[in-house]
C-alpha cells in the first residue's frame, strides 16, 4: 500500500526546514526504522524513516528544497520489492571461494578488516575467507592475519610440471568463471600458494642451467608383459594394479645408480651425492598435481611402487598428503602423458637436478630394420641442470632408461 | 508481587547510572539514597559529584586559569596586573556546579520514572531492603532484584585523625575558605596529587608525604617519572618513603599541625597550616548487610561478586567502590548498565582489561592498558613508541608542550596493548586509543587513520608510527 513519507510536525518557533540529504533513491528498497532523509531547521537537525519495510517510489522534495510542517517529501510503497537488477556477475562471484567481480567491494561486504589487516591481506594475496577473524563482529585483526601467515598451511613442495596448474591440497577453487561482457576483464589476486608456486617456478629456470634432452622408447615390451600378468599381479598383490608407472620407477632407480650425478643435488657450491633413491612421482587428483615422494625406491618391489603410488593418489584426492610425504626427493617423474601430452619439456623441481618427464604412448610407424612397423611409441624428455649434469650424461641417462624399458628384463639382471 | 523490578542503594555514578538504565528498559525501579542537604532534600550523585570527581575538577580548572593568569599571560604577551584570587568566590562557583548537576539527576531520575526514596538502606534477606530515613522511621521493601552501590569512603590513619577543619579529608579539602600558607598533603596518590595542585597553584607551599618508595606505582613508570619532574617543577615538594607517625594540633593563634614521620633518613618533623589525609579509600558497607543477607565480603572489606557483578545471592548485585577493580566513577557506571541489562535480559559484559584512569593534575595523565612494568612482568615482547609534545605544533602554539604519548604494542602482531600519555588533554586522547582497542587495534591501523592537524591528538598518531620506527615528526630510534 501506498504511504506518504511527510515531514515531521515542526515545533512553534520553526517555520519551515531545509532536506539536507536523501539516504534512498528512488527504486532503492528499505527496511523499516532505516533513516530516509535529513531536514535541517534553525534548532536542529531533524530525522525521518522508513515507517515499514518497502520501497521508495518517488522523492517530492528534493535535496536543498524548502518544507514546511507535516509537507508530503516523497512516496513510499510498503512491502514492495525493489526492482533493481540482480548482478548475476556478482552472484556467480559470490560463490567462487576465489573474489571475483570488484573484489574490493567483495571483500568490503563480506569480510570486515581493519586497515592494517587489508594491506596485509592483499600484499601477500591471501584469501581473507580463509583466515580465523578474532575482532568484534568478525573484524579481521592485523594479528589475525599475521597468525594467519605464522602457521603453516599444507604446502607442499609446490609441483613443478609443466601440464596442470599446479594446486595444493586444498579445497579445490570452484571454476573460475570468465568475465562476461565484450572485452571485460577481472583482476583477481593470485593465491597464496599460487604466489608460492610461481616463485619456485621462477627459481627453478632463473637459478638452473635447465635444458631438456629427449628420446623415444618402444613401449611394446612393457606392453606385453603386463597384458600377460596383470591379472595374476592383481591376485597375488591383493588388487594392486599393475600399470606403466612401476616400469618407470624402476629403470629410472637403475639408471640413477649408473649415473650418480643425475641423482644428487647442489647445495650452494656443494653437491651431495644421495647414496639412496627417493623418487617424486606426479600425481594427478581433481585437486591438482601433488608429488610424493616414494623413499628408498630401490628398496620397493614393483607391487611396492604401484601400492604406494595408488596410495598417495587418494590422499592426494582427499588432500590428506602430508608435508613429510612431499619433501625430499632426489629425483621426480611426472607423467603429462595422461593429459594427452606428446611432448614436453618438464621443468626442474629444486634442488634436484632432473626429471623424467613420460608422455602420451602414440601408435606410430616406425622404422624397424629397413621396415615400417606400427609401434607404441612414448617420447621420453629429461631436464636437467647442466651445471650438475653433463650433456653425455644426460643423453646416456636418458638412453639406458629407454634401453631398460624396451627390454625389461634387463632392470631384472641389472644390465 | 515485589514492590520493584529493582531497587538500587546508592544514587552515585554507580548507582544512578544503574537506576536510569534499568528505568529506560522498563523496569519498575527505586533508588535510596540517604544524603540529604540543609533542606533534608535527597541529594543524588554520590561522593563523585558533590565531594569527589566533579568539585575536584571545578576547583582544578579555576585554580589552573589563576595560575596561567599569573604566571602565564606574560609569555603571550598580555599584561595583568597583580592577580588575586578570591577563594569564597571560587568555592561558590564550585557549589553551582555541584547543584547543577546533582539537579541534574533528579531531573533524569523524573524522566526516567526512577522513584528516588530518602533514607539509608540495608539489605535484608529474601531480596528485602530496609530504608530508615532522617527521623529513623523504618519501611521495609521488596524487589525481584536489588543493586548495592554504596560506595567508599576515606581511609583514616591512626596518626591523623581528623577534627573537620585543620586536618581534613577529600572532602575538607574542598572546602577552604582560604588558602593555607603551608598545605600537607598525607598520599602521593591521584587525589593527593590533584588537590595539592589546587593549592599550591593558588599560593600554598605544598609539601606531600608519600609512605611508598615509588612514586604512582601503578602506572607507566616512564609517566611517573615525567610527572614527578613536572609536578616538582610546579612547586609540590613530594617525599618519597615518609611514613606518617604521629601528629599534633596547634590551637590558638597560630593554628596548625606539626606532624612527625620517619622516611630513609630517620625522624623528622614538619609543620602546615592546613593537613590533607588521602591515603585510599574503603568500601562503604557499614550498616548496608543485615547478618543473614547472605552477601559476602572478603578481607578487605569489599563485596565479592563474580565478572557480572553478581553476588551469589540470587536477585542481589554489587557495583562500584564495594566491589572489586579501580574506584573509578566509570567503572561503577559501566558495572551499572551491565546489570541493569542483565536483569532486563540482556547478554551484557565488561570490558574489565580496558578502562581507561585519570590523573586530572596538570599536565593531566592518561592511562589504558598495560604499561611498560606489566609487559616486562608478563614476559610479552613488545615494541614501544614515544611522541613528546614538545613537537607537536598545536602544542607548541598553546604554549602548552610538557609530557608525552607513549604506546606499546606487540612485538610479534602489533596489537596496542598499552598507551599511556602526559599532556594536555590526555584524557580525550587517550579515550581515542582506547576505542580503537576495542576493536584490536594494531599501532599500524592506528597509523593508517588519518588525524586532523594541527591537533593535539596528532601525538597519539606520530607515537603509534613510532611504534614501528617511522614516525614523521621525530628522529626515530633504531630498532633494536
Amino acid at each position: 500500500m501506498t504511504i506518504e513519507i511527510k515531514a515531521p510536525t515542526l515545533p512553534e518557533s520553526v517555520p519551515d526546514g531545509t532536506i539536507a540529504t536523501w539516504y534512498k533513491k528512488p527504486g532503492e528498497s528499505v527496511s523499516r526504522d532505516e533513516l530516509l532523509v535529513d531536514i535541517e531547521t534553525d534548532k536542529v537537525v531533524l530525522e525521518v524513516v522508513a515507517p515499514a519495510d518497502g520501497v521508495l517510489q518517488e522523492i517530492k522534495k528534493g535535496e536543498g528544497d524548502t518544507i514546511v510542517s507535516s509537507e508530503v517529501l516523497a512516496v513510499f510503497e510498503e512491502g514492495a520489492i525493489s526492482k533493481e537488477p540482480v548482478k548475476s556477475e556478482a552472484a556467480a562471484a559470490a560463490a567462487a571461494a576465489v573474489p571475483a567481480e570488484d573484489d574490493e567491494d567483495k571483500s568490503d561486504e563480506a569480510v570486515l578488516m581493519s586497515p592494517a589487516a587489508r594491506k596485509l591481506v592483499e600484499e601477500n594475496r591471501l584469501d581473507p575467507e580463509q583466515i580465523t577473524s578474532t575482532g568484534k563482529d568478525g573484524r579481521i585483526t592485523k594479528e589475525d592475519v599475521i597468525n594467519h601467515m605464522k602457521a603453516p598451511a599444507v604446502k607442499p613442495q609446490p609441483a613443478v610440471a609443466a601440464a596442470p596448474p599446479p594446486a595444493a591440497p586444498k579445497p579445490a577453487p570452484a571454476p573460475i568463471i570468465a568475465p562476461a561482457g565484450p572485452r571485460a576483464e577481472e583482476r583477481v589476486p593470485m593465491t597464496r600458494l599460487r604466489a608460492k608456486v610461481a616463485e619456485r617456478l621462477l627459481q627453478a629456470t632463473q637459478t638452473t642451467a635447465m635444458l631438456t634432452t629427449f628420446n623415444e622408447v618402444d613401449m611394446s615390451a612393457v606392453m606385453e608383459l603386463r597384458n600377460k600378468y596383470k591379472d595374476a599381479f592383481e591376485k597375488q598383490h591383493d588388487g594392486t594394479r599393475l600399470g606403466f608407472m612401476s616400469f618407470f620407477v624402476r629403470a629410472s632407480v637403475e639408471a640413477l645408480k649408473r649415473f650418480p650425478a643425475v641423482n644428487a643435488s647442489i647445495d650452494g657450491n656443494d653437491i651431495i651425492y644421495h647414496g639412496y633413491q627417493d623418487v617424486g612421482v606426479a600425481v594427478s587428483s581433481d585437486r591438482g598435481l601433488v608429488v610424493p615422494v616414494l623413499r628408498d625406491a630401490d628398496a620397493m618391489s614393483l607391487a611396492d611402487i604401484e601400492k604406494s603410488i595408488r596410495d598417495y593418489g587418494l590422499k592426494a584426492r582427499d588432500g590428506k598428503l602430508s608435508i613429510e610425504e612431499m619433501t625430499g626427493g632426489t629425483f621426480t617423474i611426472s607423467n603429462g602423458g595422461v593429459f594427452g601430452s606428446l611432448l614436453s619439456t618438464p621443468i626442474l623441481n629444486p634442488p634436484q637436478t632432473a626429471i623424467l618427464g613420460m608422455h602420451k604412448i602414440q601408435e606410430r610407424p616406425m622404422a624397424v630394420n629397413g621396415e615400417v612397423k606400427v609401434l607404441p611409441m612414448m617420447y621420453l624428455a629429461l631436464s636437467y641442470d647442466h651445471r650438475m649434469i653433463d650433456g653425455k650424461e644426460a643423453v646416456q641417462f636418458l638412453v639406458t632408461i629407454k634401453d631398460l624399458l624396451e627390454d625389461p628384463a634387463r632392470i631384472f639382471l641389472e644390465v | 508481587m515485589a514492590d520493584y523490578d529493582v531497587i538500587v542503594i546508592g544514587a552515585g555514578p554507580g548507582g544512578y547510572v544503574a537506576a536510569i538504565r534499568a528505568a529506560q528498559l522498563g523496569l519498575k525501579t527505586a533508588c535510596v539514597e540517604k544524603w540529604i542537604d540543609a533542606d533534608s532534600k535527597p541529594v543524588y550523585g554520590g561522593v563523585c559529584l558533590n565531594v569527589g570527581c566533579i568539585p575536584s575538577k571545578a576547583l582544578l580548572d579555576s585554580s589552573h586559569k589563576y595560575h596561567e593568569a599569573s604566571h602565564a599571560f606574560d609569555f603571550h604577551g598580555i599584561k595583568v596586573g597583580k592577580v588575586e584570587i578570591d577563594v569564597p568566590a571560587m568555592i561558590d562557583r564550585k557549589q553551582k556546579v555541584v547543584k547543577q548537576l546533582t539537579g541534574g539527576i533528579a531531573g533524569l531520575f523524573r524522566s526516567n520514572k526512577v522513584e528516588g526514596i530518602s533514607g539509608t538502606g540495608k539489605l535484608l534477606k529474601d531480596r528485602k531492603v530496609e530504608v530508615t530515613d532522617k527521623d529513623g522511621k523504618k519501611q521495609t521493601l521488596s524487589a525481584d532484584n536489588i543493586i548495592l552501590a554504596a560506595g567508599s569512603v576515606p581511609i583514616e590513619i591512626p596518626p591523623t585523625p581528623l577534627d573537620g577543619d585543620t586536618i581534613v579529608d577529600s572532602t575538607g579539602a574542598l572546602e577552604f575558605q582560604a588558602v593555607p600558607k603551608r598545605l600537607g598533603v598525607i598520599g602521593a596518590g591521584v587525589i593527593g596529587l590533584e588537590l595539592g595542585s589546587v593549592w599550591s597553584r593558588l599560593g600554598s607551599e605544598v609539601v606531600v608525604l608519600e609512605a611508598m618508595d615509588t612514586f604512582l606505582p601503578m602506572i607507566d613508570q616512564q609517566i611517573a617519572k615525567e610527572a614527578m619532574k613536572i609536578l616538582t617543577k610546579q612547586g609540590l615538594d613530594i617525599r618519597l618513603g615518609a611514613k606518617v607517625t604521629g601528629s599534633e594540633l596547634k590551637k590558638g593563634k597560630a593554628k596548625g599541625v606539626k606532624v612527625t614521620f620517619e622516611d630513609k633518613d630517620g625522624k623528622k618533623e614538619e609543620s602546615f597550616d592546613k593537613m590533607i589525609v588521602c591515603v585510599g579509600r574503603k568500601p562503604q558497607t557499614e550498616g548496608l548487610l543485615s547478618d543473614d543477607c547472605g552477601v559476602k565480603r572478603d578481607q578487605r572489606g569489599f563485596i565479592e561478586v563474580d565478572d557480572h557483578c553478581g553476588t551469589g545471592v540470587p536477585g542481589v548485585y554489587a557495583i562500584g567502590d564495594i566491589v572489586r577493580g579501580p574506584m573509578l566513577a566509570h567503572k561503577a557506571s559501566e558495572e551499572g548498565v551491565m546489570v541493569a541489562e542483565n536483569i532486563a535480559g540482556h547478554k551484557a559484559s565488561m570490558n574489565y582489561g580496558l578502562i581507561p584512569s585519570v590523573i586530572y593534575t596538570h599536565p593531566e595523565i592518561a592511562a589504558v592498558g598495560k604499561t611498560e612494568e606489566q609487559l616486562k612482568a608478563d614476559g610479552v615482547e613488545y615494541n614501544v613508541g614515544v611522541f613528546p609534545f614538545a613537537a607537536s605544533g598545536r602544542a607548541l602554539a598553546a604554549n602548552d608542550a610538557d609530557g608525552m604519548v607513549k604506546m606499546l604494542a606487540d612485538a610479534r602482531t602489533d596489537r596496542v596493548l598499552g598507551c599511556h600519555i602526559i599532556g594536555p588533554s590526555a584524557a580525550d586522547l587517550a579515550q581515542t586509543v582506547v576505542v580503537a582497542m576495542e576493536f584490536s587495534t594494531s599501532a599500524e591501523d592506528i597509523g593508517m587513520t588519518v588525524f586532523s592537524h594541527p591537533a593535539l591528538c596528532e601525538a597519539v598518531h606520530e607515537a603509534a608510527l613510532a611504534v614501528n620506527g617511522h614516525a614523521i615528526h621525530i628522529a626515530n630510534r633504531k630498532k633494536k
